[in-house]
């Protein structure tokens, strides 16, 4: 099998330094993602002649001397719920089936800008709606550490691209850990950003005060080059910030002296999860300290009652963005209709796998008369007594350490028929989406031959923070470089 | 409050909200889905948040805004590529009335 590609960092400089060209970086990318595709289930699919021809004007600029960016040619995947113009755009549902995007994506135009190669459209759950990529109507993608459990999700496809190495670094959308968590699960390196600070114009809608564009790549370096393209202001997008971006990789000196690094104890029970997990994490802590970061307590009270916050505020949500979805416009249409009503029952019936429907009449349900203020409303007032202990907490620290999950990667199918276990999948990630922070997961260990992710979390627009405060881990720990066994 | 056991019936009256139309067994399933997810959100109940304000969203900005400049708009023939049943750059549905109450 073709080899690995190495991380961003490296490629740019094989680029620049004429050792290697970007056609011969995208084919290596097509091949290996073709080569592990049939067992690995990450893309949806590849643009092959589209990324060869991409790939060939990149190496004309830099011939000419006049390269977009340093990443100019280099190969990158795409979560498919990221609209690329003239591709299919599918979200995992069948319900977008033969769907061609009119338009990309604020943030893969701005891949575009610098030269970097979409060179395929990656596995997800249903319009992103999942912890294990499972629920997908192309079929589940595997985890490259063991074929039998799953990558996470739902950014499933695009951690397992980057784990196995067809691509450096991905794109993936986080609502609720989508990004955090299958790079967990994986073994690498995924950022979510600060609500806002990348453009959603272009991202399919799941909860729109909770979806969030990030990154995923081997290393915090990467992380912090990527998201330098991404981030930034969109004037078609109302809730993107208007801060300028700083410059990440810059803010990587290595130096994490006198960082106080707060340890929520809610996060770290006495019972409960996984033993190994914890100790992996405090290992993890324990390393950035002796660097001369500092550890203090913090508490985060509300943290038990965030899964239940975030079910009853993304469903709402996802009812509402998910009624456009009506055989209409676009997508699937049911031909067994008499009447515009009977259509839109059966082409959303037919169109939508299980967790999607159970997601809508839960959101349907909470926004219904008579509920709303006893499960929508209250989970908006619980909402903000969240983000205030993230604020009271961040008195006392400049970061937060949890573990990303609670567990390694489950097995595939072992929590497909209990949606209640499904989500507590997610009890460390949520949180922070709620709050709309930025957050870091970054492979610190083994557990069982699976690995296992720390957390960090910052106040808003932290970015530098926990880039620079992961990267000094990563200087001084290999974690981040193995790569499961078959792909290596 | 007590979180409500969800029927057959409810869940008929919520699928038909949400426009979606459930064969009997998934109706059942997802009808105990749905009851097991309010016994597990109920536990919310429990939080007194007399006086506090709920948050819609994080960023507490204002609405921007923005001059009013025209720009190209997507071109009808292009938004209606996506069809799935379309004339010219009409999109066409099944009759809106059932002829029984037309």
């Amino acid at each position: 099998m073709v080899a690995a590609l190495g991380t961003l960092r490296e490629l740019a400089h094989a680029l620049e330094a004429g050792t290697c060209s970007a056609h011969e970086l995208v084919r290596q990318s097509l091949e290996r993602a073709e080569a592990l595709e049939p067992a690995l289930g990450a893309y949806l699919g590849l643009r092959a002649e589209a990324a060869l021809r991409e790939a060939e004007e990149a190496d004309r600029r830099r011939a000419r001397g006049a390269p977009r960016s340093p990443l100019d040619g280099i190969p990158v995947a795409v979560k498919d719920n990221l609209a690329i113009r003239g591709e299919p755009l599918s979200c995992g549902s069948r319900i977008l089936r033969g769907y061609v995007s009119p338009f990309t994506s604020t943030a893969v135009a701005h891949l575009e800008r610098a030269g970097l190669v979409v060179v395929g459209r990656t596995n997800l759950d249903e319009f992103a709606m999942g912890s294990s990529t499972e629920h997908s109507c192309a079929g589940p993608t595997r985890n490259p550490f063991d074929p039998e459990r799953t990558p996470g999700g739902s950014s499933g496809g695009s951690a397992a691209a980057v784990a196995t190495g067809s691509v450096p670094a991905a794109l993936g959308s986080d609502t609720g850990g989508s990004v955090r968590q299958p790079a967990s699960f994986c073994g690498v390196v995924g950022l979510k950003p600060t609500y806002g600070r990348v453009s959603r114009l272009g991202l399919v809608a799941f909860a729109s005060s909770l979806d969030q564009v990030g990154v995923l790549a081997r290393s915090a370096e990467d992380a912090a080059l990527l998201l330098g393209v991404v981030a930034g202001h969109d004037p078609a997008d109302s809730t993107s910030l208007p801060q300028p971006v700083p410059d990440y990789a810059a803010a990587l000196s290595g130096d994490v002296s006198g960082l106080r690094i707060g340890i929520p104890k809610e996060y770290f029970p006495e019972q409960g999860g996984n033993a190994a997990v914890f100790e992996r994490v405090r290992a993890a802590v324990a390393e950035l300290v002796s660097a001369g970061a500092r550890e203090v307590t913090v508490s985060l009270p509300h943290t038990r009652h965030a899964i239940a916050t975030y079910y009853l505020i993304c469903t709402a949500e996802a009812s509402s963005n998910l009624a456009r979805y009506d055989g209409v416009r676009y997508g699937h249409r049911s031909p067994r209709a008499r009447t515009l009503a009977e259509m839109y029952r059966r082409t959303r019936s037919e169109g939508f796998g299980a967790e999607v429907k159970r997601r809508i009449l839960l959101g349907t349900f909470v926004l219904s008369a008579g509920y709303f203020d006893a499960y929508y409303r209250k989970a908006q007032q619980v909402r903000t007594l969240i983000r205030r202990d993230f604020e009271r907490a961040f008195e006392h620290c400049d970061l937060i350490a949890t573990p990303t999950t609670p567990e390694p990667a489950f097995r595939l199918g072992e929590r497909e028929r209990d949606p209640v276990s499904m989500y507590l999948s997610d009890i460390y990630t949520v949180s922070v989406n709620l709050a709309g922070l930025p957050a870091i997961s970054v492979p610190c260990g083994e557990v069982g031959g699976l690995p296992v992710g720390l957390q960090l979390i910052a106040p808003p627009l932290g970015e530098p923070e926990v880039l620079r405060a992961a990267d000094a881990y990563q200087r001084r720990t290999d974690w981040h470089r193995r790569r499961p066994a078959e792909a290596a | 409050m007590d979180a409500p056991g969800i029927t057959l019936e409810d869940l008929r009256r919520l699928a038909d909200l949400a426009r979606l139309e459930l064969g009997d067994g998934e109706a059942t399933a997802l009808a105990a889905d749905l009851a097991r997810i309010l016994g597990f959100v109920r536990q919310l109940q429990e939080l007194d948040t007399a006086g506090v304000p709920p948050t819609a969203h994080v960023m507490e900005l204002a609405t921007p805004l923005r001059e009013d400049e025209p720009d190209a708009p997507l071109p009808p023939e292009e938004a209606i590529r996506n069809a799935p049943a379309h004339e010219g750059t009409a999109f066409l549905v099944p009759q809106v009335l059932d002829s029984d109450e037309a």
